[in-house]
């Protein structure tokens, strides 16, 4: 019964065949480790923050005078809907957690290298694209650090000659931040930018599907068709587009044997998420900041404004650099950086395990000053907090400079032809 | 290619035509979703210039107009004021208005076009708050000044130019706005001068 109804819609659609191309005959390499949790974490935040975005619209009301209360209204008096508004707020800052990680794995183990340059740029443009989400998002609650913070943001294009003003007046489609600005981003935020990220998630599990997955050794697990005796290759079957191609060696198909350490990996981060959602939903401070729970307020500057948490390091970068123009293209110079990644690393080793000592250092050179920039980007500004910010942007932007002429001519150790067990 | 009998250079030369008309198109339709974010007329009109009559101020009397949502404050200042400008300036951060806190026409020791009008937003750069004038008795807080500014929220200091005092909070300038005298006793803000 159920297989000739599978039979009569594999005849209109082929289901059955994607489901075994992606899923269960989709060659993983075997030795995924701790690292390789965060991108269907990634995909299991994406979700969350659209189930409860579309609940949270349901109560909102964007509008300059109701967005405050109507946000009060969703914690006070709606069932629940404190706890839709922390799983939403809690997940913008997961997002950026797994997202982070899931980034640094690619760094650590060379993903972002040949052939896996396009799969990289998609990411970069996810990450791209949730930075505007949460900038946007952030604003809706119409708190007096939405609106600083926004007015902080939005004024830095007034730093660009000549087109400067009238562009900071034509994102905000008024002279100051007020209600017209919340309407377009609460537009962007529910409806175009979503739209955008899940067809970018999309393309980007379709370019990973294509050059198939990196791994921490970086060794590849596609040998050249009739290179490999069969006693040597995968016992498990994989779908034909990837063995009519290649022999496949030390993989595992990734449903159910990575569908099931996934699942691990969400009861992990689901008790830290739900700890956090319960017990420290503020995130002390940095999760929701305390001058949001006062209303947007043009002519009250809160104390000290600062960023939420996971635009610190950029935040820093701009802020360090004396002139508004120069820190302004800094601050996206940083992340077009990490576009260029790719172009960057000349090497073909992919792995740090089997690199030089040099790429080690600069690694963790870089791992501590992205840290050292995102701490100081939420604290308050001071002489000492500039001097070290400068060391740090110097150590940020070096790494990949110092990556480009290392990389040319490195002295690497030899790549293991197999996953080594 | 195949063997069908197509003709390139023509299907190049209307694939082209096509593609030209198609992006003109789009340019064209792309307008309206770009110009509906500019300003609404609604809140072009609440952020019009302003016009303010300022032949009937007293001298030394302050008096506040709202432009765009903040207070400016606009000052008649006495000829003892505009010459006692320049007896503290060692005692300011910025004398020479050096940061971009006004417009350029307004940069000089009197920060405005006009020596006699002050005209400045009543908005401290520390954190916002509006600045008390202080007439005749601001010698409380600064030695020897008789008239400036005083923010009671955190204490700076400016004087009858909106310049702000070394060793306190703010760390700027008042902001200078966009104005200009179409005649002698009117004050527009919001059109620069020679913008008009």
């Amino acid at each position: 019964m159920l297989a000739n109804f599978m039979a009569w819609i594999d005849k209109r659609l082929p289901v059955t065949d994607a489901w075994n191309k992606h899923l269960a005959q989709y060659p993983a390499p075997k030795n995924f480790n701790f690292w390789y949790f965060f991108g269907s974490l990634a995909m299991l935040v994406l979700v969350n923050q659209i189930v409860t975005g579309i609940w949270l619209t349901m109560n909102y009301e964007p509008s300059g005078e109701g967005a405050f209360a109507s946000v009060e209204y969703i914690m006070r008096d709606v069932d629940y809907g404190w706890l839709l508004r922390y799983m939403h707020s809690t997940g913008a800052s997961a997002f950026f957690i797994v997202v982070y990680l899931h980034m640094y794995r690619g760094l650590m183990y060379g993903s972002y290298q040949k052939p896996r340059e396009l799969l990289w740029i998609f990411g970069m443009l996810i990450y791209l694209v949730l930075m505007a989400e949460a900038f946007m998002g952030y604003l809706l609650p119409w708190g007096n650090m939405s609106y600083w913070g926004a007015q902080v943001i939005i004024s830095l294009f007034g730093a660009i000659p000549v087109i400067g003003d009238d562009l900071t007046t034509w994102i905000r489609g008024d002279y100051v931040i007020s209600g017209a600005t919340l309407n377009r981003f609460f537009a962007l935020h529910v409806i175009a930018l979503p739209l955008v990220l899940v067809i970018l998630v999309f393309l980007h599990i379709l370019a990973l599907h294509e050059v198939g997955s990196n791994n921490p050794e970086g060794t590849d697990i596609k040998k050249k068709k009739g290179s490999v005796a069969d006693s040597e290759k995968s016992k498990f079957a994989f779908h034909k587009v990837y063995t009519d191609k290649y022999d496949i060696v030390d993989a595992i198909p990734f449903h159910p044997y990575y569908s099931v350490k996934d699942i691990m990996g969400v009861v992990g981060f689901l008790i830290l998420f739900c700890w956090v959602m319960f017990f420290a939903p503020e995130g002390g401070g940095y999760f929701l900041e305390a001058p949001n729970f006062t209303p947007a307020n043009g002519l009250k500057t809160p104390e000290h404004i600062v960023p939420v948490w996971y635009f610190g390091p950029f935040y820093t970068i701009l802020r360090v650099i004396p002139d508004k123009l120069i820190g302004m293209l800094g601050m996206f110079a940083a992340i077009g950086m990490l576009f260029a990644l790719p172009w960057f690393d000349r090497g073909t080793v992919k792995s740090f395990r089997f690199r030089s000592k040099a790429h080690f250092v600069n690694l963790v050179q870089f791992t501590v000053c992205f840290i050292v920039l995102g701490v100081l980007g939420t604290m308050p500004a001071s002489e000492l907090a500039n001097l070290i910010g400068r060391i740090a942007t110097l150590g940020y932007f070096g790494f990949f400079i110092a990556l480009w002429f290392y990389s040319n001519n490195e002295n690497t150790k030899p790549v293991p032809e197999r996953v080594t067990k | 290619m195949s063997n069908a009998p197509v003709n390139n250079g023509r299907r190049r030369f209307l694939t082209a035509a096509t593609s030209v008309v198609g992006a003109v198109g789009v340019a064209g339709a792309a307008v309206p979703f770009i110009a509906s974010w500019n300003p609404s007329a609604k809140a072009k009109a609440a952020g019009a210039p302003v016009e303010v009559n300022v032949s009937k101020i007293a001298t030394g009397q302050l008096i506040r107009a709202e432009y765009r949502g903040k207070p400016v404050y606009i000052v008649r200042r006495s000829q003892e004021i505009i010459d006692s400008l320049g007896g503290h300036e060692d005692q300011l951060r910025d004398p020479q208005s050096a940061e971009q806190q006004q417009p350029t026409y307004a940069t000089n020791q009197y920060r405005s076009i006009n020596p006699e009008y002050l005209v400045a937003e009543g908005v401290c750069t520390h954190l916002g708050c509006a600045p008390t004038y202080q007439k005749g008795d601001f010698s409380e807080q600064v030695e020897g000044v008789d008239y400036g500014f005083f923010c009671p929220c955190h204490g700076s200091k400016f004087d009858m130019a909106g310049r702000v005092f070394a060793g306190v909070p703010a760390p700027l300038n008042l902001v200078v706005p966009e104005h200009s005298f179409p005649t002698a006793g009117t004050l527009i803000i919001g059109i620069g001068k020679g913008d008009a």
